[in-house]
């Protein structure tokens, strides 16, 4: 039987009648249309899909969206503000952070939360944050320049 | 004239991917579209008694479904393009017929309204099957017992001996020969988007287009047209964003084909996308040779022959390539160095497993591991270090192009400039310093080297199955705007920017006037693919061929509208000048054109071309677009499509040396250095070209230490997913140190010879060589691949 849930999705309010089992990776997708989010392996490996949810980021191929009702969430699509890229976003684009682009959103979700909780991480304290999240391309030297990226310029606008 | 080649230039496909905007297959949305979920074989090897229908064709959203028989005389067989002396081909039908033989093998397709209802429904189908005996184990299925293709009386599809000079002679007048098994154990490429297609076809057109993430538009289209059976001229093939490829989409798989297939059947459009499961079980995988390397040397470590005796696991069927890629590996066996003789015995088995294929660097990996791990046994048999031994085998720079005992040219090289880049980079001789001390500190510190040399920009027509050449379209429009379409389709690469930075060199036009469009047969002309680190080599160098082209008709034009001579026109920074003191083509105005954005609406702006001593290539795109002052006998337009033929293969070459330390209590294997000298010829964008080896060295360092596609004895697959498989994470990983040395290739006028595989081909013996020389004062002399943690702890602690 469905339910109804009402989920923020990058600042707009969303209702929606939705099976129990639905993942909330493919109510983005599916039905909200906002594909910038990946399904890259179901099992909440890779983090392609990864999201924030109440400023958490989280693996939307393993959470249902009912299990989302209530909850704000920020996707890849809803990052840049008015146009403005995201820092993280910049730093992928200058330091070379992403080729194929497929993990791209999700680690440049993951990578958001990183430099919030840590605003002047270290290489290693990088490559542990994004533990979570494969690329299969970029060999992650490149994103970790890009995360370095982001930290040093959101310092400098704080 | 180089504003962007040779420039850490930006690459302009990342705006979209980053805001999360790109289209990957399964993000093209298409009204009434139906969901397409397999039933995959459970077993390695069984015969299907019969499959039970009747409850999935009544579940909730089901449309269809289609077994075997439904596809016997429909669809013909997935294609292998790879022709070799007595190679037997099975019959490789897109769904399984009276057999499955191996896991994952498709059996039926079900269509729905809904993804999930098209999952619910492949529950409900019985297959029964007739379990037989796996034939998992390559030496022994090469050997006798049950056989997989009855027809064919054994498991063996070919064997091939390959090489030149005595190698009898060879051996008997060394001194020394080492002989050593080794083991390429069989890997999954992990694209980070796995397969997906999505088929639409118009019936009252008649044509079927198909999205699919795959690395070859073109082929795939003329093959999937002959699968099922539609004109060629009837198919296009779109392939969007890719996200990653690695070999695994150098392919024509089964559910291409039959996508297609259902949408004509059902007139609406069909989507099937791959889950991680289906990627472990039904796309190639590769590698997987298991041989023994015997090289012959003299006592001052010159080598005399190296022999290669080798069993490639082939799996159940040919995919496009697969008994191709050993024979790359034959190409490849005199590394970088001069050996007289050489010998590969190659024996291709069949086995219940996914076919291998093309797995980034395909079958020069092999060769490299082989080679280079030899040159490292050779060192120990001999007490020379590592670095003596590549020396004194390595042909000088003047020596080339290099005739090697593999039946190659190698085209241009400087061996001795990458290593010793390489040693100057890692301190070599105070790294051996402190391995010394570390040893006495009980530490176990092992340094590793590799000189690699690849096979790339592959390659001429002849050493191809279906063409080696690659195609571009230059066209500069009305508005001065450049339009590039490149036959070679990117999947990740970069090619809208290094492409775009060729042309706007060439043009003397700015980056941003230049756009790169491929991956759409009904826009691209006909093209071959991005693999074989070929893109740039070959398909860079169509563009600049093309546009050089173009600029011969566009200095006719502008020697025409100039009143002047197109020997004496000048071209600099985009625009044709007369020679310094001539007049102006007329009296009167100098004036600019007029801007697009001031002509009257619905008009072209007419070109003021009176009193000019100069013009723009894009000014003259105009001209030859309104065509009113053109030379006589000139076509209108400015567009040229080249396609280019290479003469030969490229060889990029280089150094990677590594320190590694082992964790006694855990046998865990750390990063303590990793340099990389690579020499790639000319590079066009040293960003992107880092970005290829950082890449190429992590999948090295997850076949030295991670990754292994294991079957069990039953052959079932036991990494069916990336929680089995382990593919390198940021936190494994050293920082690399990148260099490189740059000896261009005289192949292409670009001097371009590839990177995409350098880091998967050069990287992986480095690795393995610095854990036998850790392991070295514990007896070791070899460790196969993945070494694991758990092999190390025995060796150290055992």
């Amino acid at each position: 039987m469905k339910q109804a849930i009402s989920i923020n999705v990058n600042g707009d309010d969303h209702q929606a009648e939705v099976e129990p089992r639905l993942l909330l990776v493919h109510y983005l997708r599916d039905l909200l249309g906002l594909t910038g989010t990946h399904i890259g392996c179901e099992t909440s490996i890779c983090g392609a899909c990864t999201i924030l949810l109440d400023g958490q980021a989280v693996k939307s191929c393993t959470m249902f969206a009912v299990q989302a009702n209530g909850a704000n969430i920020t996707t890849i699509e809803g990052l840049a503000n008015n146009g403005t890229l995201h820092p993280m976003q910049e730093g992928f684009w200058e330091k070379h952070g992403l080729q194929c682009g497929y993990c791209t959103p999700g680690m440049i979700i993951a990578a958001t939360q990183l430099i919030d909780r840590n605003p002047n991480p270290s290489r290693e304290e990088i490559r542990h944050g994004l533990e979570g999240n494969l690329c299969r391309c970029t060999g992650y030297q490149h994103i970790v320049e890009a995360v370095e990226f982001a930290a040093k310029k959101t310092a400098a606008t704080k | 004239m180089s504003k962007y080649v040779g420039q850490r230039v930006k690459r302009t496909e990342d705006p979209r991917l980053i805001k999360g905007l790109a289209h990957y297959v399964d993000d093209v949305r298409l009204p009434d579209t139906l969901h397409v979920a397999f039933v995959r074989s459970i077993y390695a090897h069984a015969k299907i008694n019969g499959i039970d229908i009747t409850e999935a064709v009544k579940a909730p959203g089901v449309v269809a479904v289609y077994t075997g028989k439904d596809i016997a005389t429909k669809v013909g067989p997935v294609p292998c393009a790879a022709a070799l002396p007595g190679l037997k081909v099975p019959d490789y039908r897109v769904l399984a017929q009276d057999k499955v033989l191996f896991v994952g093998h498709p059996i039926a397709a079900v269509v729905a309204t809904d993804r999930y209802l098209a999952r619910d429904a492949v529950d409900l189908i019985a297959v029964d099957y007739e379990e037989l005996p796996a034939v998992v184990d390559v030496e022994a299925s090469a050997k006798g017992g049950p056989v997989i293709h009855e027809q064919f009386g054994n498991n063996i599809a070919y064997t091939l001996t390959s090489g030149e000079g005595d190698i009898d002679e060879a051996m008997n007048s060394a001194d020394h020969i080492i002989k050593q098994r080794m083991v390429h154990q069989r890997l999954a490429p992990i694209a980070m988007e796995g397969r997906g297609v999505l088929a639409r076809y118009f019936p009252g057109e008649e044509e079927l287009t198909l999205w699919s993430s795959t690395q070859i538009p073109h082929l795939m289209r003329t093959q999937v047209a002959l699968m099922i059976g539609l004109g060629e001229h009837k198919l296009r093939v779109i392939t969007p964003e890719v996200g990653g490829g690695f070999g695994s989409k150098l392919n024509v798989y089964a559910e291409e084909a039959l996508l297609g297939w259902i949408s004509i059947q059902l007139g609406k459009p069909v989507k099937w996308i791959e889950s991680r499961r289906e990627n472990m079980q039904a796309t190639i995988h590769g590698r997987a040779q298991i041989g023994t390397v015997e090289v012959g040397c003299k006592n001052d470590g010159t080598l005399t022959g190296l022999r290669y005796n080798v069993f490639a696991d082939l799996g159940a069927y040919h995919q496009l390539l697969t008994p191709a890629i050993p024979t790359l590996t034959g190409l490849m066996l005199s590394g970088a160095y001069r050996i007289p003789a050489i010998q590969m015995n190659v024996t291709g088995v069949f086995t219940n497993k996914m076919s291998t294929d093309a797995y980034r660097g395909a079958g020069r990996p092999e060769a490299t591991y082989v080679v280079e791990r030899a040159m490292d046994i050779v060192a120990a048999e001999l007490k020379m270090d590592p670095v003596a031994v590549r020396r004194k085998n390595f042909p000088a720079a003047n020596e080339f192009p290099f005739h090697t005992a593999t039946g190659l040219d190698y085209d241009s090289g400087d061996y001795e400039a990458a290593l010793a880049r390489a040693l100057e980079i890692s301190g070599y001789a105070t790294l051996r310093e402190d391995q010394t001390k570390a040893r006495a500190e009980g530490k176990i510190i092992g340094i590793g080297m590799s000189s690699y040399v690849e096979i790339c920009a592959l390659g001429p027509s002849q050493a191809m199955p279906a063409g080696g050449w690659e195609s571009a379209t230059v066209r500069i429009e009305p508005t001065g705007k450049v339009t590039v379409m490149t036959g070679a389709s990117p999947h990740g690469q970069g090619q809208e920017t290094s492409f775009a930075q060729i042309a706007a060199d060439e043009l003397g036009v700015d980056l941003h006037d230049v756009t790169v469009i491929h991956g759409d047969t009904a826009i691209v002309q006909y093209g071959i693919g991005t693999f074989g680190s070929r893109a740039t080599a070959v398909g860079g160098t169509a563009v600049l061929i093309a546009i050089q082209k173009l600029k011969e008709k566009a200095a006719k034009i502008a020697a025409h509208v100039l009143q002047g001579e197109t020997a004496t026109l000048s071209f600099e920074d985009g625009r044709y000048s007369l020679p310094a003191g001539a007049p102006a083509s007329d009296t009167g105005s100098s004036d600019p054109v007029v801007p697009v954005a001031e002509a009257p609406a619905g008009a072209l702006p007419e070109p003021e071309t009176e009193g000019r001593k100069s013009l723009t290539i894009q000014e003259i795109a105009l001209i030859a677009h309104i065509a009113k002052e053109l030379p006589p006998d000139t076509e209108p337009g400015l567009s040229v499509t080249y396609f280019f033929e290479p003469k030969n293969f490229t060889f990029p070459f280089g150094t990677h040396i590594c320190v590694v330390e082992i964790d006694k209590e855990t046998g865990e294997t750390k990063f303590l250095r990793y340099v990389a000298v690579d020499d790639c010829g000319k590079v066009i964008n040293p960003l992107l070209v880092d970005g290829q080896i950082h890449g190429g060295i992590v999948q090295s360092i997850g076949q030295a230490l991670y990754e292994e596609v294991v079957y069990d004895e039953q052959g079932q697959l036991v990494t069916g997913e990336l929680m089995d498989y382990a593919i390198p994470r940021a936190s494994q990983l050293p920082w690399f140190e990148l260099d490189r040395t740059e000896t261009p290739t005289p192949v292409n006028p670009l001097g371009v010879k590839g990177v995409g595989e350098a880091g998967t081909i050069g990287a992986t013996p480095a690795i393995v060589n610095a854990i036998v020389d850790a392991l070295s004062p514990y007896g070791v002399k070899h460790l196969d691949m993945p070494v694991r943690p758990e092999n190390v702890w025995r060796l150290i602690n055992g």
